[in-house]
């Protein structure tokens, strides 16, 4: 007989090991699990399995080749971050951008904010055990892709947006496109949503799941979907607004409970939001310019290389030595898809920053995990992981 | 958003509440620099989230600056967001090899991640820290990267041995030289004598 045994005997809580190669960790994360029996008590995510180094390797390139790193950040929502360096670098050498290319801007950040919700939503959705919705939106994402392509000649690391504007003007014909498509696309959105919102088993896996109080979200320096499912209206893009956002006319979701079901569904209604936001901007898109004619900073058009020997002049200046910014130090930020996207830039006066700090939502809500899932069931870990919305692009760095 | 009077108001003020931690201010590109003493970054920062016409509740980022020409080599700074007054701040303390930086991990809880992120990067000491271990380098790393004297390459490579089953760390080969290019103009005050230049001088020198 053995049943007086369990009395004086000492139960180890289990240690597991999550990832770093799990199909439910977004990528290379690793979390060491302390559970107790099936109930999560601390979490310890090891990140840093995809640093590259980012912000040592900006501080060996010009202004100029710094833009492509922030492509490969966040590489589901490349073109806001690249937008958050513009800006950056725009207060620092104090250049206006032509309106048309704010337009654009704008444009194809509400665009990658559709393409960064539809990828996190359905893999949210996959993770809790709906692999449909996730079939059906990688197909419009596709559509975004192309938009990428025609744009900038690349469908994921489009280096786009450069200080002073966009790169290239818009082709006519693909503004006609991407309005066709804002007209199917909430036809695609609707069809999800009937998939997963009254859905019985995606709700007892999301409803209650992962709850942040206004609190909690204020002191762990969250932003985004992140805050604002909290009940919290804070959202850059109305708060600070930067480019044309001033002109925009759309609306902040907010959340009431502040749990992983309220998250999805701020999400959703964010991409209509970004929609309207988009159909406003080809409604309005004025005539001009797209790139800002300061040949200090922005390089010439290839049609005045063929004639002006300064046009020729500036663009090998442009592409060996770039331009220098003075001295100083600045901080700019945007509404990321997955919150606040900041960048700090400390100049010296040359022509390669001498810092630049990438603030990523994803590393600031990563380290939330453990107050966020302390009490909760080992399978609510995918729930949790899906909401915060993480690419370890951006985390890692 | 407020313009630079008040970003200037905003400065004295936060001068006037804390005349012995904060050592000045400064407002540029429309943004206000706070400068504080290192030792008392607690207080400034448990200060500046608690004072009623302030409310900083948000630590957005702190991350480190190195200066290696400085007797203080590093900068640690702190950027802080008030959604009451719809306003940033940048507070900036700083830091040696030696001098420890307090935690401010009690005033904030997001700063745990960025301290060790700051110790990994900077080697920057932070003390009172509830958990100090590197974040971003690998298990075992050496060395602090962004540290400008650090170099781009690192000091090691890694790769997987058949022989021995698993991945072996070596120094770093580069298969061809590691080339930085100097592309700053020299035809606009070059900061360093450029090659041939000191010829010149012997020339003049033996005319003479």
């Amino acid at each position: 007989m053995t049943s007086q045994v369990s009395h004086d005997r000492r139960i180890k809580n289990y240690h597991l090991n999550f990832g770093p190669q799990h199909p439910a960790a977004h990528g290379v994360l690793r979390l060491i699990l302390e559970l107790d029996g099936e109930v999560v008590e601390r979490t310890d995510p090891h990140i840093g399995l995809l640093h590259r180094g980012t912000e040592k390797l900006i501080e060996h390139k010009t202004y100029m080749q710094a833009i492509g790193y922030f492509d490969r950040l966040d590489y589901a929502a490349p073109m806001n971050q690249e937008h958050a360096y513009a800006l950056a670098v725009e207060k620092a050498l104090g250049i206006e951008v032509p309106l048309r290319g704010q337009y654009i801007r704008v444009l194809y950040a509400e665009l990658t904010r559709i393409m960064n919700h539809i990828l996190n939503l359905t893999t949210h959705a996959m993770d809790v055990g709906a692999l449909t919705p996730i079939l059906w939106g990688f197909e419009e994402r596709e559509t975004l892709c192309e938009f990428y392509e025609r744009a900038s000649g690349s469908r994921m690391h489009a280096k786009y947006f450069r200080p002073g504007g966009v790169h290239q003007d818009l082709p006519p014909d693909l503004i006609d496109d991407i309005w066709a498509w804002t007209e199917t696309f909430p036809k695609v959105i609707e069809d999800i949503e009937v998939l997963l919102v009254e859905n019985r088993i995606f709700k007892q896996r999301n409803v209650d799941i992962g709850v942040l109080t206004q609190e909690q979200a204020m002191d762990w320096g969250m932003s985004g979907p992140m805050l604002r499912s909290t009940g919290l209206a804070w959202d850059l893009r109305k708060s600070q607004p930067y480019d044309v956002y001033d002109r925009m006319d759309f609306d902040i979701p907010v959340g009431k409970n502040g749990d992983c079901y309220d998250r999805f569904i701020l999400r959703v209604e964010e991409m209509r939001q970004s929609l309207k936001i988009m159909r406003q901007c080809i409604n309005e898109l004025p005539a001009g310019e797209v790139l800002t004619e300061d040949r200090k900073v922005a390089p010439p058009r290839r049609g005045e290389m063929k004639r002006s020997m300064e046009a020729l002049i500036h663009h090998f200046k442009l592409y060996t030595e770039g331009y220098k910014v003075p001295e100083g130090e600045v901080y700019a930020a945007v509404e990321a898809p997955k919150g606040e996207f900041g960048v700090y830039l400390v100049s010296d006066g040359g022509n390669k920053p001498y810092r630049c700090k990438i603030r990523a939502p994803g590393f600031v809500h990563l380290q939330a995990m453990d107050m966020m899932l302390e009490g909760h069931m080992l399978a609510d870990v995918p729930a949790v992981l899906g909401s915060i919305d993480i690419v370890f692009g951006e985390v890692d760095r | 958003m407020m313009t630079v009077t008040t970003l200037e108001q905003l400065g004295k003020h936060i001068e006037a509440i804390l005349e012995h931690e904060v050592t000045g201010f400064s407002v540029a590109n429309n943004e206000l620099t706070i400068t504080a003493r290192t030792d008392q970054i607690v207080k400034v920062l448990t200060a500046l989230r608690d004072d009623p016409d302030c409310k900083f509740r948000i630590l957005v980022d702190l991350c480190g600056v190195d200066w290696p020409m400085r007797p203080m080599r590093f900068d640690v700074v702190y950027h802080l967001l008030s959604m009451h007054l719809n306003q940033r701040i940048r507070v900036k303390v700083e830091a040696d090899e030696q001098t420890p930086v307090p935690s401010v991990v009690s005033v904030y809880s997001s700063a745990n991640w960025f301290e060790r992120e700051l110790w990994d990067m900077y080697g920057v000491m932070v003390s009172n820290h509830p958990d100090l271990r590197r974040i971003l380098t690998d298990y075992g790393f050496q060395g602090h990267p962004l540290r400008k004297d650090f170099p781009l390459s690192g000091y090691v490579e890694l790769r997987y041995d058949e022989e021995q089953k698993r991945v072996v760390y070596e120094p770093v080969k580069l298969t061809q030289e590691f080339r930085n290019f100097d592309f700053l103009s020299p035809w606009e005050g070059a900061k360093y004598i450029l090659p041939g230049d000191e010829k010149a001088a012997e020339a003049e020198k033996d005319k003479a």
